[in-house]
């Protein structure tokens, strides 16, 4: 199989054609080598996963892709063409949004203009128009209002709109941030462990709320996960790194019965 | 009872995005636009001109400048008296050099260069944050000030070193020299300020202020959702330096109208201003008007009473004015750091339910 056809995936939703490809990326901080010649590529439509041990350098890669780190060797390609190195609003800018880890919202602010802040991409005005609030500047802003309310009743948040985000419980803010990056209309998002310290219930959300972005919009996604379950159960195809190496790539049935993929997780005897 | 929301529903996001989506007060905001352009003038006399009305007015277009930079956009400042001594020598200059050009024009100019110097005293905010940004707005204080002391160009070569305003008018009344009437000063520097409150409310309630709001509250955050915070932080500062610079130029001009710049644009106004958006309430317009309504006011409250009610010597009174502001200050600050506006915002949550607790 090209990684250029598109195909038609079991629960029939349409994979395209690569949308980004890593090619021998190597990340070195000093002596430490935290990602070494990992290639891989993510195509139009899917849910691709990447997992590994702690330490693993999942979250570099994201941070490489998201334009934080810039690698010392290997090339990122996006959209068929070459990215030069470039500052990760360049990158946000392209159309690649991103959650983290532990969650970066603006707190003083409330999840309304959160998840406006992500529609920076498609509100264009300038500063003076947007100073006496006639002409593009308003008729932009309401717009742009009518497809965030779309992602707020989409993530169910529309009770807490008008709510200061420092004011929410963590679960909340999980989705806040969700629906600000989902607001950007990416062709790339990228999360960093979004169910991270959440409980089973919200897991099952969260899930939820992953498959019918990926469903309903189309969002090609790229995520880090510890929770094998969900990882295994959401992802079309799973990279899996292991002190800064790919050691497995594929769907999710043959990265489990992969042997170097057993080894990393369960511990191998050394004799 | 007195503070309705029950019931006042939106239908289109525009009526939502208003500047005060709230009907009653939007009422209150046109009965407070109708006192000050056609109760106040017809009822001014000098005394209330120069003691309150005319330094309120000019010390909120400064508080709003500066909390566009501080309270929205995160990026402290302390160099406020050194842009405003920028608006007004640039007013000055403007002034001198092309007399015939209306006043009006001037200041507004006066605000721009004032802009353009911002901006170059606030590159340093790209590399460093804090405490450190607040020490380099500093230096551009005490340079600046510096700057118009030395260099005789700035004040057109006269003997004293002062600038004084010549006499200009707007629509054939006098609005700076000594022969102005209290009312047309008033109204002068009404519709700057009233212009710039607007302009701050639409800039914060757009795109514009949720960078700058972004850029405070996370700025790496801000970066990897496409706020580029070069543009961010700059235009922070051009639309901080604008407004200052407009204060600046209406202090001299119509206030005052002959400045010595070390005594009237000093560190303490730098202070004064930075004291007023916090006791105000950072980020938000209305602090900006609160903050600078309580440090003008209190200084002449204080007075009227020691003096005027409890018959103290004129001097024992101005020193202990400083210990009573200062004491105020202090407690307020631990009482609600979040200023007046926060005061403000509290006792509206409270109405909304009284006088029935649930």
């Amino acid at each position: 199989m090209s990684t250029q056809e598109s195909y038609v995936t079991e629960d029939g939703r349409t994979i395209g054609p690569t949308v980004m490809e890593m090619k021998n990326i190597t990340l070195r901080f000093g002596g430490v080598k935290a990602i070494t010649d990992i290639s891989f590529d993510i195509r139009e439509g899917e849910i691709r996963a990447i997992i590994g041990p702690n330490g693993a350098g999942k979250s570099s890669m994201l941070n490489v892709i998201s334009g934080f780190y810039v690698p010392q060797e290997g090339e990122v390609w996006y959209k068929g063409k070459k990215r030069p190195p470039m500052r990760p609003y360049q990158v946000a800018q392209q159309g690649i949004a991103r959650t983290f880890q532990n969650i970066a919202l603006f707190e003083g602010m409330t999840v309304l203009d959160n998840v406006m802040t992500g529609r920076i991409r498609q509100m264009t005005s300038g500063v003076f128009a947007q100073a006496i609030w006639k002409g593009k500047a308003e008729k932009e802003e309401v717009e742009n209002r009518e497809f965030v309310e779309k992602i707020i009743d989409f993530l169910e948040i529309q009770a807490i709109r008008k709510t200061p985000v420092g004011r929410l419980p963590y679960g909340l803010k999980k989705r806040v941030e969700l629906a600000r990056a989902l607001a950007a209309e990416p062709s790339i998002l990228l999360l960093d462990e979004p169910m991270a310290g959440m409980n089973v219930e919200e897991k099952e959300d969260m899930s939820r709320f992953i498959l019918d972005m990926n469903d309903e919009f189309g969002t090609t996604i790229a995520l880090i996960e510890h929770d094998m379950g969900v990882v295994m159960d959401l992802s079309d195809r799973v990279v899996v790194m292991d002190y800064g190496k790919k050691i497995g790539d594929g769907t999710p049935d043959e990265v489990r019965n992969n042997q170097e993929v057993i080894d990393a997780y369960l511990g191998v005897a050394h004799d | 009872m007195f503070y309705r929301e029950a019931g006042d529903y939106k239908t289109s996001y525009s009526a939502d995005n208003q500047t005060f989506p709230i009907r009653f007060d939007r009422y209150r905001y046109y009965v407070v636009l109708f006192v000050s352009f056609l109760v106040i003038p017809f009822i001014i006399n000098d005394y209330w001109a120069s003691a309150i009305f005319l330094p309120f007015l000019i010390y909120a277009i400064a508080a709003i400048g500066l909390n566009i930079l501080v309270g929205y956009c995160g990026q402290v400042s302390l160099g406020t008296g050194g842009f405003m001594a920028v608006g007004a020598y640039a007013c000055y200059k403007l002034m001198t050099a092309f007399p015939e050009v209306n006043i009006f024009f001037h200041v507004l100019l006066a605000g721009g260069v004032t802009a353009i110097v911002c901006v170059l005293f606030g590159l340093p905010s790209l590399r460093i944050k804090g405490f450190y940004l607040a020490v380099a707005t500093l230096a551009a204080q005490f340079f600046l000030v510096w700057l118009f002391n030395r260099v005789p160009w700035f004040y057109n070569y006269s003997a004293s070193g002062q600038i004084n305003a010549p006499e200009r008018t707007v629509f054939g009344i006098e609005v700076t020299g000594p022969n102005t009437e209290a009312w047309a000063v008033y109204l002068f520097c009404l519709v700057f300020l009233v212009g710039s409150a607007i302009i701050a409310r639409n800039l914060t309630r757009g795109m514009t202020g949720r960078k700058w709001m972004a850029i405070r509250d996370m700025d790496i955050a801000a970066e990897i959702i496409g706020v580029n915070p070069l543009t961010a932080k700059l235009s922070a500062f051009a639309v901080s330096g604008f407004f200052i610079g407009i204060s600046g130029a209406l202090f001299f001009s119509v206030y005052l109208g002959a400045v010595e710049v070390g005594e009237a644009f000093g560190i303490n106004k730098s202070f004064l201003v930075l004291f007023m958006i916090i006791i105000g309430g950072l980020g938000s317009i209305f602090g900006s008007f609160a903050g600078a309504a309580f440090l003008v006011l209190l200084p002449v409250f204080l007075k009227n009473v020691l003096v005027g009610s409890l018959g103290w010597p004129t001097d024992t009174a101005a020193h202990f004015e400083f210990l009573i502001v200062g004491a105020l200050i202090i407690v307020f600050l631990i009482a609600e750091p979040h200023g007046l506006a926060q005061l403000w915002r509290v006792a509206k949550e409270k109405l909304r339910l009284w006088p029935f607790p649930h």
